[in-house]
């Protein structure tokens, strides 16, 4: 369970506030006009913001205060996923140990979750020669080496055409469902929602409103989201 | 609550740590020549005098070195010819060239027996000196004239084609495009490039304890050097110091509302190029190409011809010196760059202003100013000897602080901007980030400023010459050698300093593009 027990941030004139839970496991769509703090939202969890008041807790230990990388959270942010000058195995080994000194059975496992998401014998490859899906396969390679309960996507297929999204959020989902994770996925895209997640979170009014189920939701959506979907 | 977060990061303790630590060493050592000064009345004077030679010969030079520039930078804007490219990559050069090495090549040409001087006695004319206020404002403006080609050539390739080719299109003359085009040009960039100028050479110690001297031609660091070393006088030097602070100051303040260009920098490889009138502006771009061209490389191939082929008949103290100069150099480039990353690191996470102020701080204080006041503080407890090397060493890191801190300061923004995030995300912390994130993706920025900073340490002839004695670095090796006569082997020694001064240059920044 992921609670947002009475967060508010207030940036500016901006300000967000959050009271939900979301359930273990859970596959969660956000969803709201660009500028209503879906981002926020995401960074809160991650800890790239520390809130104003309030506290988020994860099964109900309280992570306010823990740094980003101490977490339980993986992020896929909307770029910069990789890092441009080590290589792909080094890419996805930093999601076992920071610092790269990694032993023979974390290397196989490197290996092994490399040849899970299609990219045998890749290893050795700088992000800058695969093409724009291998590059998010790398990236989810090092989201399912780590295994955290909670997994955050700021759009991160965005880039992608069609097919090759449709593949990588089917791919995401056994992901997901092999490490058990809770998903926040904000996404532009009503058809991406229906698709990968059951539930919707509204942004919306500077409110981030409970999760209800997706398809009711975009059927008949509330004035500020049919504003926005059109 | 959120106490985790706001606690400061290691990397923006290690910032605040060097911030507050270079704070308290030139705000020490201000401090220290402030109470020794025990007020400006020690001054005499000789030592107004060398305020007002100080600003005069600032001005002039800059006015010349500005001035001058205008018609070279003109004509490499316009005119496309083999061999181009490097000569607008050797105007760059000055900026590491150590300075008593362009004294010796400026000696050999303009010198009494240089080759001006015997053209001068063939034609039976009078002969020039490069001694005194003349050879001062000469050497600056050999220096400074490359540097303000670029920066005004920068000028130029800064201005739209488009505007050019509308130019054409409307059947502008080379009269029009000047007024219309150039000249507004030169009236946003001219003043910044004088600036720029005016303050290198209102701190110059080096070409005036070489060429100047004398009642009419010392400038207040030589001053600050003669009170110190030949009449022991610290309260003198102080009182001077304090006045030299003075007068950064006040120029830094002025600074404020000029924009200072950066006495670096690459791109100018830019492809457009002015509409280039053709007839007698030709011949006249040609003539001007090289002349400039001439007056930079004559010099240097004198000492050059001269030096090369004695290198290995030099004495071994050279040799020594040499050495010693490299070792120095390379701590001092290593201690700038550990500094100044340090810094730019903790700037790039963007919540202690303060810090770049601090990395700025070594602008406002000349390295004679510093030397003078950790000799104060220090004399106590060392001997003046023991203090010569660490104090150089030290003081050319420092010196070298702001160049590092522009060169790094962009590309942690940058690096944090695109990186940060995800870094954070991997708990990629500590040693582990420097050397999988910051040292592989900043490489090109830390080699050029680790290149930058060896170079002029390698080539300063400055602090050193305070406390003077028996472990000579390289530069004063040459200097000594330059003032007992022994011409043939300064100018090998000349060489050697110039070899060694680019190629550590050449190794860092090379170094920095392979990573």
């Amino acid at each position: 369970m992921l609670d947002f027990d009475g967060i508010r941030v207030t940036r500016g004139s901006f300000t967000l506030s959050a009271d939900l839970s979301i359930p273990t496991g859970a596959r969660v769509a956000v969803i709201g006009a660009s500028g209503s703090g879906k981002s926020t939202l995401l960074s809160l969890v991650g800890g790239f913001l520390p809130p104003d008041r309030g506290r988020i807790l994860l099964d109900g230990q309280d992570i306010t205060g823990l740094p980003p990388g101490q977490r339980p959270v993986s992020t896929l942010f909307q770029d910069q996923n990789l890092f441009p000058h080590l290589t792909v195995a080094q890419n996805v080994g930093l999601g076992l140990r920071p610092d790269l000194r990694l032993s023979n059975p974390q290397h196989a496992r490197v290996t092994q979750v490399l040849a899970e998401v299609g990219l045998e014998g890749m290893e050795t490859r700088k992000p800058a020669n695969l093409s724009g899906g291998q590059q998010s396969r790398v990236a989810l390679a090092r989201v399912l080496l780590r295994a955290r309960p909670v997994l955050l996507l700021d759009e991160p297929f965005a880039a992608l055409g069609p097919a090759l999204k449709a593949e990588m959020l089917a791919l995401l989902g056994r992901i997901a469902d092999q490490t058990d994770a809770t998903v926040l996925m904000v996404t532009h895209d009503p058809d991406d929602a229906r698709s990968f997640a059951p539930q919707t979170i509204l942004v919306d009014g500077g409110v981030v409103h409970a999760p209800a189920p997706t398809g009711p939701l975009l059927d008949n959506p509330p004035p500020g989201l049919r504003a926005y979907l059109g | 609550m959120a106490a985790g977060i706001l606690r400061l990061t290691r990397a923006e303790a290690g910032g605040a740590v060097v911030a507050t630590g270079l704070t308290a060493l030139i705000g020490g050592t201000l401090a220290a020549v402030a109470w020794a000064a025990q007020g400006l009345t020690g001054l005499g004077p000789w030592d107004w005098r060398a305020v007002w030679f100080t600003l005069w010969q600032a001005a002039l030079s800059a006015m010349l070195s500005a001035g001058l520039a205008v018609p070279v930078a003109r004509a490499l804007a316009r005119r496309r010819f083999p061999g181009r490219g490097a000569l607008v990559t050797l105007l760059g050069a000055p900026f590491i060239l150590p300075v008593i090495v362009a004294i010796m090549g400026l000696v050999s040409v303009f010198g009494r027996n240089g080759a001006v001087n015997d053209g001068l006695r063939a034609l039976g004319l009078p002969e020039i000196t490069i001694y005194g206020w003349q050879g001062v404002i000469l050497a600056h403006v050999f220096f400074n004239l490359p540097l303000s080609v670029r920066l005004i050539l920068q000028g130029w390739q800064a201005i739209p084609s488009e505007r050019f080719r509308l130019a054409e299109s409307l059947g502008f003359g080379p009269g029009d495009v000047a007024r219309h085009l150039e000249r507004p040009m030169l009236r946003a960039v001219l003043p910044g490039v004088w600036l720029a100028v005016f303050l290198v050479c209102l701190t110059s110690f080096t070409v005036a304890l070489a060429l100047g001297g004398g009642p009419r031609a010392t400038t207040v660091e030589l001053a600050i050097y003669q009170a110190f070393r030949f009449d022991f006088d610290l309260g003198r030097a102080a009182s001077l110091g304090l006045i030299q602070i003075a007068l950064c100051v006040g120029a830094m303040g002025v600074a404020r509302w000029i924009a200072v260009p950066a006495a670096f920098g690459a791109g100018l490889d830019a492809d457009h190029m002015p509409a280039a009138p053709g007839g007698w502006h030709r011949i006249s771009d040609a003539l001007v190409i090289t002349t400039a061209a001439g007056f930079l490389v004559w010099p240097m191939a004198a000492v050059i011809t001269r030096g090369l082929p004695r290198i290995p008949a030099l004495p071994p103290e050279v040799w020594e010196a040499a050495a010693r100069s490299v070792v120095m150099a390379l701590i001092s480039a290593l201690l700038a760059l550990s500094l100044s990353l340090t810094l730019a690191l903790s700037l790039a996470r963007g919540r202690m202003r303060w810090i770049e102020t601090a990395g700025m701080l070594p602008l406002i204080a000349s390295p004679l100013v510093l030397g003078t006041g950790l000799f104060i503080l220090a004399r106590t407890w060392f001997p003046p000897q023991a203090l010569a090397l660490p104090v150089t060493v030290a003081i050319n890191a420092v010196m070298a602080l702001p160049f590092g801190l522009r060169a790094l300061i962009p590309a942690a923004r940058t690096l944090q901007g695109d990186y940060g995030r995800l870094a954070d995300s991997l708990d990629l912390r500590g040693l582990a980030r420097l050397r999988l994130l910051t040292l592989p993706r900043l490489a090109r920025p830390l080699g050029f400023a680790g290149g930058l900073a060896a170079a002029l340490a390698m080539g300063d002839l400055g602090v050193i010459t305070l406390f003077g004695g028996d472990r000579p670095t390289l530069p004063l090796q040459l200097y000594q050698l330059m003032n007992s006569y022994r011409m043939a082997d300064a100018s090998a020694c000349a060489v050697l300093l110039m070899a060694i001064s680019f190629g550590l240059f050449w190794i860092f920044d090379r170094g920095g593009r392979l990573a």
